[in-house]
C-alpha cells in the first residue's frame, strides 16, 4: 500500500510550513504562522471562528480559493520519487495539481455539501487514481472496492456504483475519507472533518482516522474549533487566534501547562461533563408545561412519491416552574419538532400540551395568542434569526407591538432599554443593525426579545451552539442569571450533553422520535439505564487528552 | 431498478399534464363565453341576417347547454376536431397543422443557435468571474437582451441577404421538399431568434455555473489534483445543467408559441402570424385551437425537460 520512498524536508517534517502569510485587500489574515507537521503524526490545529485556521492551512497546501488574497511564506512537502520537496507558495497550478489529491488528501467540514450529487461513488474515488496513478477505470474500480471495504462502508460493492444521496452524513464522511485516501498520500489534511456530524458518529470517525492513519503511516492536520476533540486525535497541537499562533506544543504540554493565556481561557470555557450543575430548583413545584404522548408526522412528498417520516413517537414530559428540562438527541431524534410543535409551527398528529392547565395546542384567536405568548423561543442561528433589515431596536419592538404591550413610544423605548439591559447590552444597541454585531451579541438581542413578552417558558433549541466556546459560556452565565433573577422555566434544547448538564434540573433523552431516558440531570448523568444514553455519554471526548491516558 | 423508477416518475408527469391541459381547456371555453359581443354576429358582420344567424349558431353549436357545449368541445378536440374558421371555413385542425413545421423548425433551429452560443459563453464567464472577459460577456449579453429582434431581424437582412447576397431574406421551404432550401430560409430568422434567446440564456447559465463553481465538491474535485477540463465538465457543468434545462425549456416553448415580429420581418408562415391575424378577425374557433397547441406544446417541452432532469440528476432518478 504505501508509495515510493519519500524525501523530505531538511527537518524531517511531512509539511514544513515557515512565516505564512495571507492578505485578502490589504487586511492581514494569517500573520506569520510557522508550523511542522512530523511523519505518522497528528497535528491538531485549533481556534475560535475568525482565527483564521482554514485559512492558514488551505493556504498552505495551494488549495486557498479566495480571489485577491496574497499569499507568501513558505510551505514545503516531502517529494516522492527522489525528488526534492515541493514548494507550494506560488507554485503553478499544474504543480499544485500533482500534488493535491496524490501526497495531500483532503476531508472537509460538510460531508453533505462535499460530495458531488450527480456522480457515483466509483466515479468519485477512482477519478484521482486515474489521473495520479494512471489506472484503468477496472483497476480503479477494484481499488476502489478496497478502500470503501476499508473506511467501513457496509455492502461496499452495491455502494460503488450508488449515489452521496443514498449515504447517512457520517457514512458520506468515511466516503470522503476514501477518496482523500485513494492514492495514500502522506500527508491527510481534516478541516473540522467531524462538526456537522453527531457526537457518536464523531468518534466513530476519529477511530477510524486513527487506524487508518496507523495502518499507513499517514501524517495528519486536523483543524478544530473543539479543544477536547483535538485532544483525542492530536500528538502536537497549534493553538491560532486572530491568524497567530499563540500556543504551539505537544498536546500534553497544552492541556497541563498551557502557556498562553488564550489556551487557558478555552480550556476553562469547555463545557465538561461532571463539572458543573445548575443552581439547584424546587423539584416539588407545580407544573408549567406538561407534554402527553405527543405525536408528529411530516408527509415528505419527493419528486416520486411520497413518505411520511413519523417525527415524535409517543414523548410525555413535564417541566416544573423555574426548572429546565435539558432535550438530548441526535439529529434526527425529534428535538427541534417538540418545539415547533409547543409554538404552534407545527401540528402536531396527536397528544396533548398543557401550559398551566390550558391546552397549548388547540389554542386559537385571542385566548390561543395570550397562552402563546408564555412561550418563547431562541433559535440556533443568530445569523439568520434576526431580520437583517431591521435594527436591533425594531426586531425588539415587534413581539410588544404585536401583544400591544407598551401604551406609548416612550413606553416602548423604556421597555427596550430595560430588555438590552438585562442582555448585558448598553442602550446604544437600539439603533444598530444585526451585521454590526457578533454571533454572541446577537444570541443576546434574540434572548432579550424572547424576554420582551414575559414568557414563563423559554425555549432555546440549540441557542448556543453556533457560538464559540468563549461566547458559549457567557451565554449560558446569562441565562442561568436570568433563570435565578426572573424565575424562567426552561426547555433546553442541545446536542451536546455537557452543555445540556451545566444547565438542566432534569433530561430528556430522545433517539428516532421516542424517549429513551427522562429522569433528573444528577442521576442520568452519574447512572445512565439507558445503553443508548451510555453511549452518547462515552463519545463525548473526555477531560484529559487521550495521550495522558495512554502513559 | 431504474428503469422503473423513470418510468414511474414520468407516469406522474404524464398525469400532471393531462390535469393542465383539461385545465387549459376550460379556459380556452370560457374565452368564447366570456368575451364582450356575439362571436356569431362578428363572424357574420355584414352578411347578418336572422336566417344566417341562427344556422350559423345551430352549425357551431352555440344553442346547445353550457356543459353539453363543452363536453362535445373536449370530445371533438380530443380527436382531433378543433371546429371550422369563421373567416375560411376551413378545419382549424388543417390550419394549424399546416403552420406547425414552420413555427418546429424555426423553433428548434433557434435553440440550437442560443445553446451553441450561450453555453460555451456562459459556462467560460461563470468559471472567469470578475476578470474581462466575463465583463465582455455581461455586457455583451446584456447589449443581447435590450436589441429588439425585429432590428436584429432587420440588420440580418439588410447585411446577409440584401448586402452580401448570401441567403434569401424570406419566405419558407418545407425540409421535405428540399433541405437545401430549407436550410437556406430558416438560417436568418432562427439567427435572431437565436441569438435574442442567447443572450438570455448566457445569463442563466452564467449564474449557474457561478453558483455550482463555489459549492463544496468543486473544491473537492480541486483538492483531488483533477485536470482543470474534468473538474469543469464533470463536476460544475453536470450540475449546473438543471437550471440550464429549465431555462433552454422556457426559451424552446416561448418560440414555439410564436414569435410574431420575425414571422412577419420574414414573412415566415408560422403559428405567430396566424394567431395574430385570427386575433384581429375575431376568429374564435382558430383563436381556440392556437392556444390549445400553444398549451400542448409547452407541456410536451415541459415533459422532456422533466425526463431530462432525471437523466441528469440521479436524487431525480432514485428518490
Amino acid at each position: 500500500m504505501t508509495g515510493t520512498p519519500a524525501v523530505v524536508p531538511a527537518n524531517g517534517a511531512v509539511l514544513s510550513v515557515a512565516d505564512l502569510r495571507v492578505s485578502i485587500g490589504g487586511r492581514e489574515i494569517v500573520r506569520g504562522v510557522s508550523f511542522d507537521v512530523r511523519p505518522g503524526q497528528t497535528l491538531g490545529i485549533v481556534g475560535e471562528s475568525g482565527s483564521g485556521k482554514s485559512m492558514t492551512v488551505l493556504a498552505a497546501t495551494g488549495l486557498l480559493d479566495a480571489p485577491g488574497a496574497r499569499v507568501t511564506g513558505s510551505s514545503l512537502i516531502t517529494g516522492t520519487d527522489g525528488g526534492a520537496p515541493t514548494q507550494l507558495i506560488g507554485a503553478a497550478e499544474r504543480t499544485l495539481r500533482r500534488v493535491h489529491g496524490d501526497r495531500v488528501g483532503f476531508v472537509f467540514q460538510d460531508p453533505s455539501t462535499s460530495l458531488n450529487p450527480v456522480l457515483t461513488l466509483e466515479r468519485q474515488i477512482s477519478e484521482s487514481l486515474e489521473t495520479h496513478r494512471g489506472m484503468t477505470r477496472r483497476a480503479a474500480r477494484t481499488r476502489a472496492l478496497d478502500l470503501l471495504t476499508a473506511v467501513g462502508i457496509p455492502d461496499p460493492e452495491r455502494r460503488l456504483d450508488g449515489y452521496p444521496h443514498q449515504l447517512s452524513g457520517g457514512q458520506r464522511q468515511r466516503v470522503m475519507i476514501a477518496i482523500a485516501l485513494a492514492c495514500d498520500p502522506t500527508l491527510l489534511i481534516a478541516d473540522e472533518p467531524t462538526t456537522a456530524l453527531d457526537v457518536t458518529t464523531q468518534a466513530q470517525i476519529v477511530e477510524l482516522v486513527r487506524a487508518l492513519q496507523q495502518e499507513r503511516g499517514t501524517a495528519v492536520v486536523w483543524i478544530s474549533h473543539d479543544l477536547g476533540l483535538i485532544g483525542q486525535v492530536a500528538d502536537d497541537v497549534t493553538v491560532l487566534r486572530q491568524g497567530e499562533a499563540v500556543e504551539q506544543q505537544p498536546v500534553l504540554g497544552v492541556f497541563d501547562a498551557p502557556r498562553h493565556a488564550y489556551t487557558r481561557q478555552l480550556l476553562d470555557a469547555r463545557p465538561l461533563l461532571g463539572q458543573s450543575a445548575p443552581p439547584p430548583a424546587d423539584a416539588s413545584g407545580a407544573a408549567l408545561l406538561t407534554v402527553e404522548s405527543l405525536d408528529v408526522r411530516f408527509a415528505v412528498t419527493g419528486p416520486t412519491g411520497r413518505s411520511v417520516v413519523h417525527a415524535v413517537d409517543d414523548v410525555s414530559f413535564t417541566v416544573r416552574r423555574g426548572r429546565t428540562l435539558g432535550v438530548v438527541g441526535e439529529s434526527g431524534s425529534g428535538k427541534s419538532t417538540i418545539a415547533g410543535a409547543l409554538t404552534g409551527l407545527v401540528r402536531p398528529r396527536a397528544g396533548a400540551a398543557r401550559l398551566d392547565g390550558e391546552d397549548l395546542l388547540a389554542g386559537r384567536g385571542a385566548s390561543g395568542r395570550r397562552l402563546r405568548r408564555r412561550v418563547a423561543m431562541v433559535f440556533q442561528d443568530p445569523f439568520s434569526s434576526l431580520n437583517g433589515r431591521s435594527t436591533i431596536g425594531t426586531s425588539i419592538a415587534e413581539p410588544l407591538r404585536v401583544h400591544r404591550l407598551t401604551a406609548s413610544g416612550a413606553a416602548e423605548r423604556a421597555r427596550i432599554a430595560e430588555l438590552l439591559e438585562l442582555v448585558d447590552l448598553s442602550g446604544d444597541y437600539v439603533d444598530r443593525y444585526p451585521h454590526e454585531l457578533s454571533g454572541g451579541q446577537r444570541q443576546r438581542v434574540s434572548i432579550a426579545r424572547a424576554l420582551a413578552l414575559e414568557p414563563d417558558l423559554v425555549i432555546l433549541d440549540e441557542s448556543t451552539a453556533s457560538l464559540d466556546v468563549s461566547i458559549q459560556a457567557r451565554v449560558l452565565e446569562l441565562l442561568l442569571r436570568l433563570q435565578a433573577e426572573l424565575g424562567l422555566t426552561y426547555l433546553f434544547i442541545a446536542h451536546d450533553l455537557g452543555v445540556v448538564q451545566r444547565m438542566s434540573h432534569d433530561v430528556l433523552v430522545l433517539r428516532g422520535g421516542r424517549t429513551v431516558e427522562h429522569r433528573p440531570a444528577a442521576d442520568l448523568f452519574a447512572d445512565p439505564r439507558e445503553e443508548y444514553t451510555r453511549a452518547l455519554l462515552d463519545a463525548v471526548p473526555p477531560v484529559r487528552p487521550r495521550a495522558a491516558q495512554a502513559g | 431498478m431504474t428503469a422503473g423508477s423513470i418510468a414511474r416518475f414520468l407516469g406522474r408527469r404524464v398525469a400532471h399534464s393531462a390535469v393542465v391541459l383539461l385545465g387549459v381547456m376550460v379556459v380556452v371555453f370560457a374565452l368564447v363565453q366570456l368575451v364582450p359581443g356575439d362571436p356569431v354576429r362578428i363572424a357574420l358582420g355584414t352578411r347578418y341576417t336572422q336566417e344566417a344567424y341562427d344556422a350559423l349558431r345551430a352549425a357551431s353549436g352555440l344553442d346547445r347547454p353550457l356543459l353539453e357545449q363543452f363536453l362535445s368541445y373536449v370530445g371533438n378536440a380530443l380527436t382531433g376536431d378543433l371546429g371550422v374558421s369563421f373567416r375560411t371555413g376551413e378545419a382549424v385542425a388543417g390550419t394549424l397543422l399546416e403552420r406547425l413545421p414552420a413555427t418546429v423548425s424555426l423553433a428548434l433551429v433557434g435553440v440550437v443557435i442560443a445553446l451553441v452560443v450561450a453555453l460555451p459563453a456562459g459556462i467560460w464567464s461563470g468559471l472567469h468571474e470578475g476578470r474581462v472577459s466575463d465583463a465582455v460577456v455581461r455586457v455583451v449579453s446584456q447589449a443581447g437582451v435590450s436589441v429588439p429582434d425585429f432590428w436584429l431581424g432587420m440588420l440580418l437582412i439588410t447585411v446577409v441577404a440584401s448586402g452580401l447576397g448570401w441567403l434569401p431574406s424570406s419566405g419558407y421551404v418545407p425540409i421535405a421538399e428540399d433541405p437545401v432550401q430549407w436550410a437556406r430560409r430558416v438560417a436568418l430568422p432562427a439567427l435572431t431568434v437565436g441569438l435574442v434567446a442567447a443572450a438570455i440564456m448566457t445569463r442563466y447559465v452564467r449564474t449557474a455555473v457561478l453558483e455550482v463553481s463555489h459549492a463544496g465538491y468543486v473544491r473537492t474535485a480541486r483538492s483531488k489534483g483533477l485536470p482543470a477540463s474534468v473538474v469543469t465538465g464533470r463536476h460544475v457543468v453536470r450540475n449546473a445543467l438543471i437550471p440550464i434545462l429549465t431555462i433552454t425549456g422556457i426559451q424552446l416553448a416561448t418560440i414555439l408559441g410564436g414569435v410574431i415580429v420575425v414571422e412577419v420581418v420574414f414573412a415566415w408562415p408560422g403559428l405567430g402570424r396566424l394567431t395574430y391575424d385570427a386575433v384581429a378577425a375575431r376568429d374564435y374557433p382558430l383563436i381556440q385551437g392556437a392556444v390549445l397547441l400553444m398549451a400542448v406544446m409547452f407541456l410536451l417541452v415541459n415533459l422532456v425537460v422533466d425526463a431530462l432532469y432525471s437523466v441528469v440528476d440521479p436524487r431525480i432518478r432514485l428518490s
